[in-house]
């Protein structure tokens, strides 16, 4: 039952007061030996012939009468001012339905101190005007024939260039926001005590989601009743966000996601399109569907920070780091978006032993599309540089590179101050290593131009989940169960992965189970799908919501059984004698006796355990074969590990980890947007030069599953890999070139033009 | 405005086009058949594949006008009213996809290789979807589904019927 256990007042540091709730926790249910049923088992995905027959409806699907297409003017300049929007000539295009600009919209405050439709523009993308027309080609049409007048404005698309002093300035306060900084220890000591210091700088590129549907929903209004579908991460964050726009009351505001054609961190927000579908249709007293086209979706929906790292490592001769120092400059674009924030130093803080840390990370603006979450925002930037820095402290010392990741393993939070729930991170290290074969790894004999090299990086990431969340269970009459919830599946296989939960914790097969989601008049409230949280969020509500349906079950079958309710269970659909287990009743036939009264259950997620802390660990280990004639990097084969504490489902897991670690090939060879230094012009914003992996840049891909129950992190032992797979694969492949030719990139991606200039330069270095 | 006429899943339509309406928007906004997906819209992604006359297309490279009296196949032409293609039926088993976009896509391109080759070998298959692409990164499970179905059409095309 969802109760609220206490509410405390909490004085925040700048003295306003915070109220912290805590709604009971259920207790584990299954411990580490459990005999499931249903969790742990290689379930398909329950949504599947929806998506392989085209019948699942995503927000780019959705077709109602009268339906307009809506298109968005942006500003060609990196940096202007708006001095006059004409939009006449649109409006009287044949087929033209709203028009929005500017000179017309309602001063919707939005980013920082800038409207909706502002008049000063400050990326090459940046909204202008919209049109709703009849067609997309229609308000293609339209779009050309707005005449704005713009006055070009001095800019700085480069992040090293936006922090010089005489940078065009993105705010009149400046370039470079506030550090911040964290500190434990004191580092100029620890670095003074080192017997050797790395002192290396790293860069890491500006990376595009490239989600394949793009942002974008289909708005429509009843009244003053507005529903969206929106291809979003949150639903109730869009709910709250466009409420707010628009100043109307939350109840007033439905979002519906049901499917989704990738986020993977930048769908977290109500972005600026989806209140300006709102507002078109409002003015066409249409439904309008808004949905980005491929360069708007990598001009203005979101994109990787790029990346400056000065990284310092102190360590003694045996390999024992004595200081962490790193100064971080990040690339946020011309906003702040809001959404998860990119922690680039997070890794640094976190990944390894050491008693003095000083981390400053200094956000820069410039003229370009704003940064937004993606997939393990900053650690995948911040693993780079670190990773990479270890790399070179471990050849710089002659200690192999894995014996000096244990050398200074740490199971404990040294932020906190408190044990981490499970030993994750030895584990993964053990199992791949072995399954590489690191330890008796012999180089071939170099055929050509061609040289191998392995490499190995760690990761640790959060992924613990946190309250709060909630859920509520049906049992129906036929013996089936509605999960009713307010998540969202966003591709990673929520539904099924949430309905084993329940139908473990009911007794029912998995078919008996329908999980709701994705609509926020339908479900409770529910957090962002992100930070990889949703299975250890959503699935101790759903545990106890159905435990608790579970417990009326049984004491309804008791008599029917001629049992106390102590004694029974249920499994498979069925209530059983515990001792007896021939005695039995199908839960369907328990629900007819007693129907038309029904079952129901609800839950919250309860609080993290204050004495632990919650983490997800992971290794990578890879073979490279390095052509040093042609530059190329060729990813022979990849061995992963990773800690997400109960596996719930096998096959779903391990598509996460293949599908994660080759976000991260391409992050780490092929992925970079190309800005243009003198127009700001962003050139490659679609998928023909902005390189995604393709079926043929996949090598072997290993996954080693561990599987070890993390009963101390939450009730269910489950905890999350949808972002954890990609953080180490950069650095184990730049690691692995340098084995191979003895060049250290230090800069994403690892291109053929790099490799080639460092080679050249060891060479000249040589002669 | 341009009157004409489709065959898609063995169903005729009539209706008026623009002459630069692409068939993959004809398919989507006149015809409501949302399966087949726009990504890119420029003959980059390949999750707007459809069969035209069996063959697998890019369908937002092909005008609409220009596909008069040919047989357009899409996704929901697949299978029958109680089942899945085995094609679909092996991305299912195979987990072939997370988010699924790019999944109708891969299957239309397979689709094509197995009418034209249903024996193919594992590097026609891996051919077939290259111009495939998946975010995701589910590739090594659409390869699997792609063997999956091949093997299995072998098998029911083979001397035991």
């Amino acid at each position: 039952m969802v109760r609220i256990a206490k509410v405390e007042r909490v004085r925040r540091r700048n003295g306003q007061a915070r109220y912290v709730v805590t709604e009971d926790s259920g207790a584990p249910l299954w411990g580490p030996d459990a005999d499931l049923a249903v969790v742990g088992h290689a379930h398909r995905r329950v949504e599947g012939r929806e998506k392989v027959s085209g019948r699942a409806t995503y927000a780019y699907d959705v077709r109602l009468p009268g339906l307009l297409f809506a298109r968005v003017l942006r500003s060609p300049y990196p940096h202007a001012r708006v001095r006059r929007v004409d939009t006449a000539r649109a409006a009287a295009l044949p087929g033209v339905y709203a028009v929005l600009s500017s000179a017309d919209a309602p001063p919707i405050r939005w980013y920082e101190q800038s409207y909706l439709f502002d008049r000063t523009v400050r990326y090459v993308g940046d909204e202008v005007a919209a049109v709703a027309a009849e067609s997309e080609d229609v308000a293609e049409d339209a779009l050309r024939l707005i005449d704005v007048e713009y006055e070009p404005l001095p800019f700085v698309v480069d992040l090293v260039a936006a922090t010089r002093p005489d940078a065009p300035k993105v705010w009149p306060s400046g370039n470079c926001l506030a550090p911040r900084t964290y500190q434990r220890g004191d580092v100029d000591a620890g670095l003074a005590a080192a017997d050797h210091i790395v002192d290396e700088t790293y860069a890491t590129q500006a990376a595009l989601h490239n989600c394949l549907e793009p942002h974008g929903c289909t708005a429509t209004w009843d009244g003053e009743q507005l529903t969206l579908w929106d291809s979003t991460q949150s639903v109730f964050g869009v709910r709250d966000g466009v409420a707010e726009a628009l100043g109307l009351p939350a109840h007033h505001v439905r979002i519906i996601k049901q499917y989704m054609g990738g986020g993977f961190g930048s769908k977290q927000v109500a972005w600026k399109h989806t209140v300006i579908a709102a507002l078109l249709s409002r003015q066409a007293r249409r439904p309008v569907q808004l949905m980005l086209d491929r360069e708007a979706e990598n001009l203005a929906a979101g994109n990787r920070n790029p990346t400056r790292q000065r990284v310092r490592l102190g360590a003694r001769r045996d390999g024992t780091l004595t200081a962490i120092h790193a100064h971080i400059e990040q690339g946020v674009g011309a906003y702040l978006l809001g959404g998860e924030g990119s922690e680039v130093s997070g890794p640094y803080q976190g990944l390894y032993r050491c008693p003095n840390v000083r981390t400053e990370q200094v956000a820069v603006y410039t003229h370009t599309g704003p940064a937004a979450a993606f997939r393990a925002p900053g650690w995948v930037e911040g693993a780079f540089a670190l990773e990479s820095a270890m790399d070179e402290l471990a050849h710089a010392l002659g200690v192999d590179p894995l014996a000096l990741r244990r050398r200074n393993y740490t199971a404990e939070d040294q932020q906190r101050g408190v044990p981490y729930t499970l030993d994750g991170l030895r584990h993964c290290y053990d199992r791949a290593a072995a399954a590489f074969g690191w330890e008796r790894y012999q180089k071939p004999p170099p055929p050509g131009s061609k040289r191998r090299g392995v490499g190995m990086a760690a990761h640790d990431w959060g992924g613990g989940g946190w309250p709060p969340a909630y859920a509520w269970v049906k049992l129906n009459a036929d013996g089936t169960a509605d999960v009713i919830t307010g998540t969202q599946d966003i591709g990673t296989g929520t539904r099924t992965g949430l309905s084993q939960v329940a139908a473990e914790a009911l007794g029912l097969p998995l078919e008996r189970v329908a999980l709701r989601l994705g609509d926020t008049q339908a479900g409770p409230y529910a957090p962002v799908s992100a930070g990889s949280a949703t299975q250890a969020t959503l699935g101790p509500a759903i545990q106890q919501a159905a435990g608790e349906a579970r417990q009326q079950l049984l004491a309804a079958a008791a008599p029917m059984l001629d049992a106390a309710p102590a004694q029974l269970s249920a499994r498979n659909g069925e209530v059983y004698v515990v001792d007896a287990p021939g005695r039995r009743l199908a839960v369907a036939e328990v629900m007819a006796r007693i129907a038309p009264h029904m079952i129901q259950g609800t839950g919250a997620r309860g609080p993290n355990r204050r004495d632990r802390s919650v983490g997800t660990f992971g290794a990578h280990f890879v073979e490279v074969e390095v052509d040093e004639a042609t530059g190329e990097v060729t990813v022979l084969r990849l061995v992963a590990c990773h800690d997400c504490g109960r596996i719930v489902n096998p096959t779903l897991v391990q598509s996460q980890v293949i599908g994660g670690i080759t976000q991260g090939l391409g992050y780490a060879l092929s992925e970079e947007r190309v800005v243009d230094q003198a127009s700001g012009v962003v050139l490659n914003a679609n998928l023909e030069e902005y390189k995604v992996p393709t079926v043929a840049d996949v090598p072997a891909l290993e996954y080693v599953p561990l599987g070890l129950p993390d009963l101390e992190a939450n009730s269910t032992g489950a905890k999350g890999i949808g972002e954890p797979p990609l953080v180490p694969t950069a650095p184990a492949i730049a690691n692995a070139v340098y084995d191979a030719v003895g060049v250290r990139l230090r800069e994403l991606p690892l291109t053929r033009a790099r490799l080639l200039a460092a080679l050249a330069a060891r060479g000249e270095a040589r002669r | 405005m341009q009157p004409i006429t489709l065959a898609v899943n063995g169903a005729r339509h009539e209706f008026l086009v623009e002459p630069r309406r692409t068939l993959l928007d004809a398919l989507r906004d006149e015809l409501e058949l949302t399966g087949t997906k726009k990504v890119c819209d420029m003959g980059d992604c390949g999750a707007c594949t459809v069969l035209v006359d069996g063959r697998a297309m890019y369908a937002c490279l092909l005008l609409a006008i220009d596909c008069q009296g040919q047989a357009i196949t899409t996704i929901e032409g697949l299978g029958s009213a109680d089942g899945l293609d085995p094609l679909q039926e092996a991305f299912v088993e195979a987990d072939a996809f997370q988010c699924g976009f790019c999944t109708p896509g891969q299957i239309m391109s397979l689709k094509g290789l197995l009418l034209a080759d249903p024996a193919p070998t594992d590097a026609a298959i891996f051919r077939a979807v290259t111009g495939n692409l998946c975010r995701c990164g589910a590739y090594p499970n659409i390869l699997r589904a792609g063997r999956l179905a091949a093997d299995r059409l072998a098998r029911s095309n083979g001397p035991d019927r």
